[in-house]
């Protein structure tokens, strides 16, 4: 005769998820509690005290969200197009091409502007990184990636260097030589290392340190020198795809925003989510901070782009149209902070009033979606790149 | 027909929300009262019931969007392109007429957010009944893919050409105008799905982009519990996260959007593209006099720029010549030894991870060592903490003293420097550039001139071999000035 050790098991409803399920009997905090093997291996897992269910915990999440945004509304005393009435509307706005770069081979996916006003370093999808003089349209270096969908590049403050990556979850920084017989290549440094593709790439105020964001969900801040990681950011729940340092004048804050319709402001030191902004539709695509400093403007694929302040921690804005049916790809606002300008998926850049709320102008001229708009640092003009493999320079 | 729907993720997911505004415009175009009228349109020696022209969509969209004519073509052309517009003369040339060119709305079971990605043996199904509807009426691309579906999934090509006989069949017993109907409709959707080579490919979106719902989550709670698909952990934060926001100090609104009303105004001047700038616009008149005007080295500023370091202090500090401005100001207050300090910790705060304690043992000597040559005024606690941080000296080991003689400056030195002879004698002193002339060939360029590489400037300082004199902390390479 075996000897067998049974489990007193009884069969009921649980007190967890009340379904019919064997009951496991266990004990917590001496008192016994009947709870299905599924909710106990869960509770195990997750570390959920008795009675906390994520249903339970999602609708206090929820409850307390609703709270948040009570206090925020309680001090929205106007809004921002009834300010700006007193402002003069804007004359007849003129912009025009006035350089085209021609010279990749693919889409163009990312550009920056060098600190000397005239130069560019772009990237796209083949790989190609070319740095370019925009005023001459001659191109100064190339250098091919590894990797395809190089979807961030970014210049160096000191003009010596250019940091690039994409799909090869890594940020490598070359230092741009003028010897033409030199293999701009040999001297790339690795940087950065993500667990998925880096969507955006940033110096901070040197060429010593790169901000990153990545399609893993984290930002980062690395040391190029050691290629340390000096502080990770995590509180994306889903793709972080670009970021913006804040123009402050103690330079510590960033906004990320990313595919889970979320924008994070990010204390650089302690690594915090400082404050976090979610009325989009859809996912985030360009993130950039007004000039000020006080508030930041995100063009999503809802094809609005809105506007966030900070102190009074609340969304103040949203420059959308009927018309208006693609996403915004990137945004970046005129050296005064009056002008928006939003390239858009369906080709067209759209230029808006900050203030007033309104569209000034649209400009054609790109053959498909424009990927990325930037003003330049002394605000003369802005460059936008697009996957018809050309840039434009509009003044 | 037999095309199967697949469930929306992945790319789908970017695509969702034009796709259900192009819809929903579409749809608001086919309303009996406010849409556009349609009419039968004769195609050859059919009627086609339910047609439209490319101009009554073009002067629709003006109308219900108040838009430019430039904006509805281009909106006009998108629908085409996506194939809920399709044109019936030239049913080829997927592009928007605005003339009396027919088109047609393509009927919601071929929409693309329904019939997304269209499948591999769905087209080989169609094309194998035009092949056997009329011999040779494939043209070049079709022959070549058809041949390569033929290769690709030959174990079920009987499949698909007993379903390309049977669609055959079924279609005969129709009415030939309905039959026509459909035929336009499905050779519209194919021409988007699959376009021939050369043609834009409007479904290319770049890398999947993954949210919370394709992530793998926690094993047990994806696969057993049906509702969590974000964990405990997850809410946890959010939670603690919302607590924290509620008790921000807030601003009121006013006071915030104010401030911005007044920034754009105080900035108008200096910005190029609103107001232009003098003397123009290098872009524009390729005349590189403003950026020579306004470089770093120069020695007479123009009036805009002096004016602009009067906005804040961070203009002043980030503005090469301001700086040396504000230096010499200083020295002649004895107060240099602050400026110095900030950008000394400018230099540890931005520059390389090895050289930190050494810098900070270079500050420490010159700055806050009792009896140093540059004493700095530091209050005792701010004192206190920053020396306890030097036994471990880290990247951020000066923010605070840093901090502290920052408002210093910006408190006591800032204004008196901005009512201070030396700034209003530069500002008087201060050019004011004369517009260039326009030029009486404006279609004849002016040479571009090429500016010498920031790159260059490194290399030979390097080449040369110059060290850097320790003493003085004027901005080197690694650490440039914000703009």
């Amino acid at each position: 005769m075996c000897d067998q050790t049974f489990l007193a098991i009884t069969f009921g409803p649980c007190d967890n998820c009340s379904q019919n399920k064997p009951l496991m009997n266990i004990y917590l905090k001496n008192e016994p509690i009947n709870y299905c093997s599924l909710c106990v291996e869960l509770m195990a897992c997750q570390g959920l005290a008795k009675g906390e269910t994520t249903n339970t915990l999602k609708a206090e999440s929820e409850s307390l969200k609703a709270k948040l945004e009570e206090e925020r509304a309680k001090l929205h005393d106007v809004e921002l197009h009834q300010v700006a009435e007193k402002i003069e509307a804007l004359g007849q706005f003129v912009m025009k091409t006035r350089r085209t770069l021609k010279g990749h081979g693919n889409k163009v996916l990312c550009m920056d502007w060098c600190r000397d006003k005239r130069r560019i370093v772009s990237s796209s999808q083949d790989g190609k990184v070319i740095v370019w003089d925009a005023y001459t349209t001659n191109k100064e270096h190339a250098v091919t990636m590894p990797c395809t969908w190089v979807m961030a590049c970014a210049y160096a403050p000191s003009g010596c260097a250019v940091a690039c990556g994409g799909l090869d979850n890594k940020c490598s920084v070359y230092p741009l030589s003028l010897d033409k017989n030199e293999n701009l290549a040999a001297k790339k440094k690795s940087v950065a290392m993500h667990t998925n593709y880096l969507s955006s790439c940033s110096f901070t105020n040197s060429d010593m340190q790169i901000l990153t964001s990545s399609g893993d969900g984290t930002c980062a801040l690395w040391d190029v020198e050691s290629g340390q990681l000096l502080q990770s950011f995590h509180g994306h729940s889903a793709d972080v795809l670009s970021l913006h340092l804040a123009p402050s004048e103690t330079g510590n804050t960033f906004v990320s925003g990313g595919c889970d319709k979320k924008a994070n402001v990010w204390d650089m030191r302690s690594g915090q989510n400082v404050q976090s902004f979610e009325t989009h539709e859809s996912d985030i695509n360009s993130v950039k901070y007004y000039p000020s400093g006080d508030a930041f403007a995100t063009g999503s694929d809802d094809a609005t782009c809105r506007l966030y302040d900070l102190r009074a921690d609340r969304e103040v804005a949203i420059y959308s149209r009927d018309s208006i049916i693609f996403g915004a790809s990137s945004v970046d606002f005129s050296l005064s902070g009056r002008l928006l300008f939003a390239g858009y998926n369906d080709y067209s850049i759209n230029v808006w009033d900050v203030l007033k709320g309104t569209r000034v102008a649209i400009l054609f001229g790109h053959e498909n979606r424009v990927s990325t708009v930037r003003v330049s640092p002394d605000g003369t003009a802005f460059c936008s790149g697009s996957w018809d493999n050309t840039l434009r320079i509009w003044a | 027909m037999t095309i199967k729907t697949l469930s929306q993720h992945g790319v789908q997911r970017q695509q969702m929300p034009c796709l259900t505004k192009m819809e929903r415009m579409i749809i608001s175009m086919q309303d009996p009262d406010m849409g556009i009228k349609l009419r039968n349109q004769r195609l050859l020696i059919t009627v086609i019931p339910h047609a439209m022209t490319g101009a009554d969509i073009f002067e629709w969209l003006i109308k219900k969007f108040s838009i430019s004519d430039e904006e509805a073509l281009h909106i006009g052309q998108i629908f085409v392109k996506y194939g809920y517009i399709y044109p019936l003369k030239e049913p080829r040339n997927l592009i928007l007429k605005v003339d009396n060119s027919p088109y047609r709305f393509q009927t919601p079971y071929y929409w693309m957010s329904t019939r997304w990605p269209a499948s591999e043996l769905d087209y080989a199904i169609y094309l194998a009944k035009k092949n056997i509807r009329k011999q040779g009426e494939l043209i070049e691309y079709e022959k070549e893919c058809y041949n390569a579906l033929h290769k690709r999934i030959n174990h079920t090509w009987d499949f698909v050409v007993m379903q390309a006989r049977e669609q055959l069949r079924a279609s005969k017993q129709r009415r030939k105008a309905d039959r026509i109907v459909l035929e336009c409709q499905e050779q519209a959707y194919w021409l988007v799905n699959r376009p021939p080579p050369g043609t834009l490919d409007n479904i290319d979106h770049g890398p999947e982009r993954r949210t919370t719902n394709t992530r793998v989550q926690l094993f047990i709670s994806f696969i057993m519990h049906p509702c969590s698909k974000k964990n405990a952990d997850f809410y946890k934060k959010e939670i603690e996260h919302n607590r924290i926001s509620l008790a921000r100090n807030r601003v009121k609104s006013s006071i915030c959007l104010e401030s911005y009303v007044k920034y754009c105004e105080q900035y108008q001047p200096h910005d190029p593209i609103m107001q232009g700038c003098l003397p123009s616009n290098p872009w524009i008149t390729d005349d590189i006099m403003f950026w020579n005007m306004n470089c770093e080295t120069v020695s007479v500023p123009t009036k805009l720029r002096v004016e602009r370091w009067s906005f804040s202090f961070m203009e002043l500090l980030s503005d090469p010549v301001g700086r040396k401005e504000f230096l010499t100001y200083l020295e002649k207050e004895f107060s240099a030894e602050n400026l110095c300090f900030w950008q000394a910790c400018e230099d540890v705060r931005h520059g390389e991870t090895s050289k930190i304690p050494g810098k900070v043992d270079e500050v420490y000597k010159q700055f806050l060592a009792p009896g140093a040559s540059r004493w700095v005024n530091i209050d005792s606690k701010t004192m206190e903490k920053t020396l306890e941080g030097f036994k471990r000296p880290h990247r951020f080991v000066l923010d605070d003293a840093q901090m502290h003689i920052y408002f210093l400056m910006k408190k006591d030195s800032y204004p008196r420097y901005l009512k201070s002879d030396l700034y209003k004698n530069l500002l008087a002193r201060a050019v004011v550039p004369q517009e260039t002339k326009k030029s009486v060939l404006p279609f004849i360029h002016r040479q571009r001139h090429s500016s010498p590489s920031p790159a260059l400037a490194t290399q030979a300082a390097e080449d040369d071999g110059k060290t850097k004199n320790s003493n003085s902390f004027k901005s080197n390479s690694g650490t440039a000035s914000r703009l």
